[in-house]
């Protein structure tokens, strides 16, 4: 019986046995048959998280008349698949950000009275004119977009 | 990689030869020896019946594909109100969702089948005789579990065919006097097949169900190690030195998987060539479907009851259709006391020829349903 203790292991002649080969060769289909039956059960389970993605790939967003916030107050609305606000300050600018905290992922809310933005899980708390970190564990300032007046409606639009 | 088929004991009776290492570790810890010992004591006789000794695994393969098929169901399959939305979504909507939900049907019916032939050929060895009588019994019993996933599974998609099957299948238990109320209210949850009725087959088919079938497969798998393949009579009759056999482990265990690559090729390549279709969404106003029947393996019942049905028509038709239904069931489930021996004795032949007739019965009743759909 020849020695086939390591898959290199050839003969005098330096030929591989034929064992090595068959096993090298149903290792070889192992791996097909598991590709095979992996990749439809990965896109079967990602679909949700690709759509998704395909509806994140949006670059503006018009929010209608009706659902402007009045002066003082803010709104939130979804950019694509994320939760984003749209401040509507006393002194009559407009600005948006991306509402999700960058610390650990929470939805901000806009406190008017305190002015400021804030993350009830950690205490982020972020400037609500320009989104920057004033206090707390967030790593960087939240994501400002472009907003736009038009006639009646508003336009946000990534920046 | 280990390039050795099959690992070599050292004198102490240990697989791991290499000092040290994972595989002396872990079996120090967990005694793979002795398990790969027993697996290697083992033996399983071979003759030219050996083939019928597959279709216990190839069912069990089946099986394995259903729970993971049926899981990956779950994750957007939504019983109740949703269910045909839920189900059109899976099959037109996710990605390779029809390969999924078409692998579990295709899987299903292959599994009943594997069943069938195991039962009958188990039945034809003779291998229900002592000491594996409460092999029998709990494989009959696995039968009746796997037809209840079948008919449980059948209603979930809600479309006009499983609506119709599911409203026909239990009309036929309300028929036996006293069942008709317990029908209504624990099994339909209403006089109508609806969203009650789907949620509940739902809690059975993926909670109640599994969890009775799960325990008594290990049962019945306990009791094949305990007891080995039995050996037909033909071959049971040969003196000791003529018998042939191989070890379980590696060579019958590498044929079982050779087997089960076969299976698998073959639910691969039906579920993606004849994806499984999605009817129209149920609706109770609108008739059912021109030709509806229910599927292959109730037909010979669905026959039996119309043949007798038509020769003695209303409730008497099918009692007596269900009284002998229920005689073959008993039939089988008696048939370890009735032909307890091991010889070819007159029993044994009746028996044979009994079990012959019930799979001729079954054969010609669902060709004939077929035909007169």
């Amino acid at each position: 019986m020849p020695d086939a203790t390591a898959l290199n292991n050839s003969s005098p002649s330096g030929v591989p046995h034929r064992r090595d080969l068959l096993q090298i060769g149903m290792g070889a289909m192992a791996v097909c048959y598991a590709g095979a039956l992996g990749y439809p059960v990965y896109r079967y389970l990602a679909t949700p998280a690709a759509r998704s993605r395909l509806e994140g790939e949006i670059s503006s967003v018009a929010i209608p008349q009706k659902n402007l916030p009045d002066a003082g107050t803010a709104t939130m609305f979804l950019f694509g698949s994320r939760p984003a606000m749209l401040i509507h300050h006393e002194d009559g600018t407009w600005v948006a950000f991306d509402a999700v905290c960058t610390h650990l992922g929470c939805t901000v809310g806009f406190e008017p009275q305190k002015h400021r933005i804030f993350c009830p899980c950690h205490g982020g708390t972020y400037d609500m004119n320009t989104g920057a970190v004033v206090a707390g564990p967030p790593p960087r300032g939240l994501t400002a977009f472009h907003v736009e007046v038009t006639d009646g409606h508003v336009i946000v639009s990534g920046a | 990689m280990a390039t050795s088929s099959f690992p070599e004991r050292d004198a102490q009776g240990r697989v791991c030869t290499a000092r040290g290492g994972v595989c002396r570790w872990s079996d120090e810890r967990l005694g793979l020896s002795e398990l790969i010992a027993l697996a290697r004591h083992k033996r399983v006789p071979q003759h030219k019946h050996s083939f019928w000794y597959y279709w216990g695994g190839i069912s069990l393969l089946f099986f394995i594909i259903q729970m993971f098929t049926g899981i990956l169901l779950l994750v957007y399959y939504r019983p109740g109100k949703e269910a045909f939305e839920s189900v059109r979504q899976i099959t037109y909507d996710v990605d390779f969702g029809w390969l999924i939900r078409s692998a579990h049907s295709w899987s299903a019916n292959l599994m009943v089948f594997a069943v069938f032939v195991h039962l009958f050929s188990v039945f034809f060895m003779k291998a229900y005789r002592k000491p594996r009588e409460f092999g029998w019994w709990s494989g009959l019993m696995l039968l009746g579990l796997v037809m209840l996933f079948g008919f449980s599974g059948y209603l979930l998609p809600m479309d006009q065919l499983s609506y119709f099957a599911t409203k026909v299948g239990l009309q036929i238990p309300s028929m036996i006097p006293g069942l008709s109320g317990l029908v209504n209210d624990l099994v339909r949850g209403g006089p109508q097949v609806g969203e009650a009725t789907v949620q509940r087959f739902f809690a059975l088919h993926a909670v109640i169900l599994p969890l009775l079938f799960i325990p008594l497969l290990g049962f019945h798998l306990y009791l094949v190690q305990r007891h080995g393949n039995a050996v037909p009579p033909g071959e049971a009759v040969r003196p000791e030195s003529e018998r042939r056999s191989i070890p379980f482990f590696p060579n019958f265990l590498a044929q079982d998987l050779a087997m089960w690559l076969i299976a698998l090729n073959v639910v691969t390549i039906l579920a993606t060539l004849y994806p499984w279709d999605l009817g129209k969404m149920a609706d109770p106003l609108s008739p059912a479907p021109v030709g509806i029947h229910p599927e292959w393996y109730f037909m010979s019942q669905f026959q039996l009851l119309k043949v007798v049905g038509a020769w003695i028509p209303g409730f008497e038709g099918e009692a007596a259709g269900m009284t002998l239904f229920g005689a073959v069931t008993v039939f089988l489930a008696i048939i370890p006391l009735f032909d307890p021996d091991s010889a070819f004795g007159k029993r044994a032949r009746l028996t044979s020829w009994l079990g012959a007739l019930i799979l001729g019965g079954m054969i010609v009743l669902t060709v004939w349903g077929y035909a007169a759909l």
